[in-house]
């Protein structure tokens, strides 16, 4: 990636490189338009902090995993080419469940299996799939990324969502001050159960396409 | 036996791998349109999770945990490989994958026209892979309750594929807002479903 780096700034951000990092955010987004990699979205969003952790995670193993098969795309051979695609985010994986076994275990014990499930995340193997396979190292760098900001932005506006009326917190630190408590305020339980994420979900896609018609389901 | 069940009845109702852990989701929204389609996929996820769970248990138990590969002498006695779950694990199920699908191939071929592509795709379905994580987690203590539990699982995932295929089958005559048709009443509906099956926690047998 050095060599790249060192070429003109035009180049490197041209408007169509800039597209591939900023769609995924916005009108593809991988969660709510795409419909990839929705598991793990909705079970660690009880708490901010470890979707924060999962999300730097997945933009990590996405970007590498992304990079490393657009190298590759050309020695793969197509009929074993989900094999080797897997072994790849596989590796990648492990080294992310390493490092934060290492710097964060209590996050790491909280997030439990959904780090080995970014294996199995639709959106790498998607993208992957779609993007790396055909296109130059750097777009599907910055496609990878992209999408797993995409992802991350949801992960995170839905934790957000969850802890600041299930909890009152927000990282771990109280937002809601004591004396609105006082007042007779309760924090919604209900909201860190398992459901109330799908319909959280579903209220975000209904605003996402209420703002965006294009995007309204028609048949 | 009793334990048995009890695993299996759990893994079902009250630790339902779509309503309680949200795993398997991308497949369950994609492939829930109709009713037939969805039974096809519920079929293949029982068998293959009720095949990669014990065999991923096997492996877990005398290969990569700590320890065990103490029966190849006293001096594995403190190998530890267990930062290889994931890969091993991954290489198992796409490798059973391919298996169940030439046996079935072989033997069935009208449940293979019926399962169809659905097979392939399992391989990378996040709750064939949180089945085998999931009982990693649980150390369970013999053979039996792997299996259970990966049939369990594959059942609760069956009932939920089916019972949303069927009610999105329904919804299609509603008068559903635009903005919310499609994939936005689906999350919604499976929330309410979710509600519906946490009235089975805390249930012990």
């Amino acid at each position: 990636m050095s060599g790249n780096n060192s070429a003109p700034k035009e180049t490197l951000f041209s408007p169509k490189n800039r597209k591939l990092l900023s769609e995924p955010i916005g009108t593809s987004n991988p969660i709510t338009v795409q419909v990839l990699g929705v598991c793990s979205v909705l079970a660690v969003t009880v708490q901010l902090r470890a979707s924060l952790v999962l999300a730097i995670a997945v933009v990590a193993v996405m970007g590498l995993a992304n990079v490393i098969i657009s190298i590759l795309r050309h020695g793969i051979p197509p009929r074993i080419r989900i094999i080797v695609q897997l072994t790849v985010i596989a590796s990648l994986v492990i080294l992310v469940d390493q490092v934060l076994k290492a710097f964060v275990y209590d996050v790491s014990r909280q997030l439990s299996v959904f780090v080995g499930l970014i294996i199995t995340n639709c959106i790498i193997m998607g993208r992957l799939e779609a993007f790396a396979l055909q296109n130059k190292v750097w777009p599907s760098f910055l496609d990878g990324i992209g999408n797993a900001a995409g992802y991350g932005s949801i992960l995170l506006l839905l934790a957000a969502i969850r802890e600041f009326l299930g909890s009152g917190t927000l990282m771990g630190y109280q937002m809601i001050p004591n004396f609105v408590y006082d007042i007779g305020y309760v924090d919604n339980g209900f909201m860190i159960l398992p459901p109330m994420a799908l319909i959280t979900v579903g209220v975000i896609i209904w605003i996402h396409r209420h703002r965006d018609r294009g995007l309204v389901d028609v048949s | 036996m009793q334990d048995l069940v009890n695993i299996f009845v759990k893994s079902i109702f009250i630790d339902n791998m779509v309503f309680a852990y949200f795993l398997g989701m991308c497949s369950y929204l994609a492939v829930s349109r109709t009713v037939n389609t969805s039974v096809g996929l519920g079929a293949a996820v029982i068998f293959v999770l009720g095949f990669t769970v014990p065999v991923n248990y096997l492996l877990e138990s005398f290969i990569l945990g700590r320890g065990a590969l103490s029966w190849l002498g006293p001096q594995f006695a403190t190998v530890d490989l267990s930062f290889l779950t994931f890969i091993m694990f991954i290489a198992i199920i796409a490798a059973m994958v391919q298996l169940v699908e030439m046996i079935i191939e072989k033997f069935s071929p009208t449940l293979y026209s019926s399962l169809g592509i659905f097979l392939p795709l399992i391989a990378v379905n996040c709750a064939i892979l949180g089945g085998s994580l999931f009982m990693q987690e649980r150390n369970f203590g013999h053979i039996t309750e792997a299996v259970s539990f990966g049939l369990g699982s594959g059942v609760g995932f069956f009932l939920a594929i089916v019972g949303i295929a069927a009610i999105r089958e329904k919804i299609r005559y509603s008068n559903v807002p635009d903005p919310l048709r499609g994939l936005g009443i689906t999350y919604i509906i499976t929330g309410l479903m979710g509600i519906a099956f946490m009235s089975f926690m805390g249930i012990e047998l």
